[in-house]
């Protein structure tokens, strides 16, 4: 049946080839670097560990049953509710500016994106020690807010929860305005207009016309921030203590200070848990329109 | 203009506060003091002390990352552009799947992509290393190429193949002399964005690295961490942002200059 469906495009150069033969490089590099290593790790949490540092030969639980220390739910809830407040804020920042770029004058919007696609090709390391530096305990910002009396002695910029949001926000924070932009440059802004004609206040025309309108943005921005702030790791690690780690730094330490490679894997399947079932689900069930389908729908 | 004070007030702290930390530490990289404590004058010791015999070490991780990244950026682009021309051009449960596999590397968290591909290779018995990473690096860079190039087929005009056949052009002929010219800036745009992520990928490089294969990331990572040589890190950080923001002009430069004229 499916099979007779004309093909939408009427000339292809390639059509004498077939779908496989432009398909199957790119798709098998994929199935063999990127899908199976994220089965295997899997396979491999139930693994017994080598006392070499590898993966043992025989099968056990003991990982998984090691996850039942307690230090586990706490660093679990820690890392959902850093990562949820980080995403919330982002999102809170990254719709203002969203909303100037998408209806500003060319000129202004180039330079403005341009601003904004700097930070995001800016070494990911670079600026995370960039906050270091700033908020180091003997840094300039730390000795001006002690010396107005700001602050006191025995407060550190560095080494707490607020830090770590704040650095989180920081490098997620492009992840978040670049695919909302990329959803307001297509809003038709008139749209506001009419809501206001018919009565709408300026709050309620951006809540109700606006952020429905740009709904595809605001669920790529979310994925973009939510996912990859779920699995931080050098944000914790640098600029945060050992009261701020996160889910990322338990896998890290798991593999390089204990080690302990099927322990490390078990945790890495709660992360897949935790962040990539939903995407999944969402492929699998909501089938998002594809760039290449997309035409100026709005569901 | 009705209700702009708001976007275009936060507009302005988020510049700010995007812009707050770099300032700091470009302006810190000519700071005489040794740890950036307070202003003690200008200074280019730290850029000096760069080319110094005692930090040979960041240049050879620097050449280790260039090589990785031009070898990565290269088979990625090939690889991302074969799967942009599929999944542009045909509809089909595969291409589905072929989506998803390309849209997942995005969003996943770095470290997962690490810890599974070091879990695989080890228990393949691969040597860690130069391959491994290089391995690494194609896998996550085919995604943002394939997303390029598939951005730039959208705005293809399919006419120009009918014209390509109609002037009896073969399949082969309208491949090289027509479809790719045009996708060549998405292809190059692509390519450039897979070179500076690789250049400055930490997450995934840190967990399949092995013994001597030290990229300059890395470098970074171990100087920050063992606090050694630190007003040296403000230097090279600022020489990297410089090398980002000529890349980022340059891209923008071939898309803008290479962009189809709109006739949609």
């Amino acid at each position: 049946m499916s099979e007779s469906r004309p093909p939408p495009v009427t000339c292809r150069p390639w059509r004498s080839h077939s779908e496989w033969a432009l398909t199957a490089a790119p798709f098998l590099w994929l199935i063999v670097l990127f899908a199976a290593p994220t089965a295997v790790v899997v396979f491999m949490s139930l693994r017994e560990a080598a006392p070499s540092g590898g993966l043992g030969d025989a099968w056990s639980l003991r990982a998984w049953r090691d996850l039942a220390h307690p230090i586990y739910p706490v660093i679990l809830w820690r890392t959902l509710r850093l990562s949820l407040i980080a995403t919330a804020l982002c999102l809170a920042l990254a719709l203002p500016v969203a909303f100037l770029a998408g209806r500003a004058a060319p000129r202004l919007r180039s330079i403005l994106i341009l601003l904004i696609v700097v930070p995001f090709w800016t070494n990911f390391l670079i600026r995370v020690f960039a906050w270091r530096v700033l908020l180091q305990p003997e840094g300039m910002l730390r000795r001006a807010l002690l010396s107005f009396g700001w602050i006191e002695e025995s407060t550190l910029l560095m080494y707490n929860e607020w830090t770590v949001l704040l650095v989180m926000v920081y490098t997620y924070l492009p992840f978040a305005i670049l695919p909302l932009y990329a959803a307001a440059e297509r809003f038709d802004y008139g749209l506001l207009d009419a809501a206001r004609d018919l009565g709408a206040s300026a709050a309620g025309a951006f809540c109700r016309v606006f952020l429905p309108g740009i709904s595809r943005g605001l669920l790529a921005a979310l994925a973009m921030v939510l996912i990859p702030a779920l699995g931080s790791y050098v944000i914790p690690d640098l600029v945060g203590g050992p009261g701020q780690e996160m889910l990322g730094n338990k896998i890290a330490q798991r593999t390089f200070v204990d080690r302990n490679l099927p322990h490390a894997a078990a945790l890495a399947t709660l992360l897949i848990a935790v962040a990539m079932l939903p995407v999944a689900a969402a492929f699998l069930f909501a089938r998002p329109a594809r760039p290449a389908a997309e035409e100026g729908g709005t569901s | 203009m009705k209700s702009g004070g708001l976007p275009a007030l936060v507009t302005g702290l988020v510049l700010v506060f995007l812009y707050l930390p770099i300032f700091f530490l470009v302006l810190n990289s000519f700071n005489a003091s040794r740890y950036s404590t307070a202003w003690e004058g200008w200074s280019f010791q730290w850029y000096a002390a760069l080319f110094q015999a005692r930090n040979r070490d960041v240049w050879e991780s620097l050449r280790l990352s260039l090589a990785i990244g031009i070898a990565a950026s290269l088979l990625s682009m090939v690889l991302g552009t074969l799967s942009a021309l599929a999944l542009h051009h045909y509809r089909s449960r595969l291409q589905q799947a072929h989506f998803t596999l390309v849209y997942l590397p995005i969003v996943m968290p770095e470290i997962l992509m690490g810890i599974s591909l070091l879990v695989f290779f080890v228990s393949l018995g691969f040597t860690l290393g130069l391959f491994t990473i290089t391995l690494a690096h194609i896998t996550f860079c085919i995604s943002y190429v394939a997303l390029a190039v598939l951005a730039r087929l959208q705005d293809f005009d399919d006419s120009l193949l009918d014209a390509a056949r109609d002037l009896g052009a073969g399949p082969w002929q309208t491949a090289r002399r027509v479809v790719f010219p045009l996708l060549a800036p998405g292809i190059l745009a692509g390519g450039l964005l897979a070179f500076t992520l690789s250049i400055d990928d930490f997450v995934i490089t840190f967990f399949v690295t092995g013994p001597g294969a030290t990229t300059l990331p890395l470098r970074i990572y171990g100087m920050i961490k063992h606090s050694k040589e630190l007003p040296i890190i403000n230097a090279l950080s600022t020489l990297l942002l410089t090398l980002t923001f000529a890349a980022v002009w340059w891209s923008g430069r071939i898309i803008r200059r290479h962009s189809f004229t709109p006739i949609r």
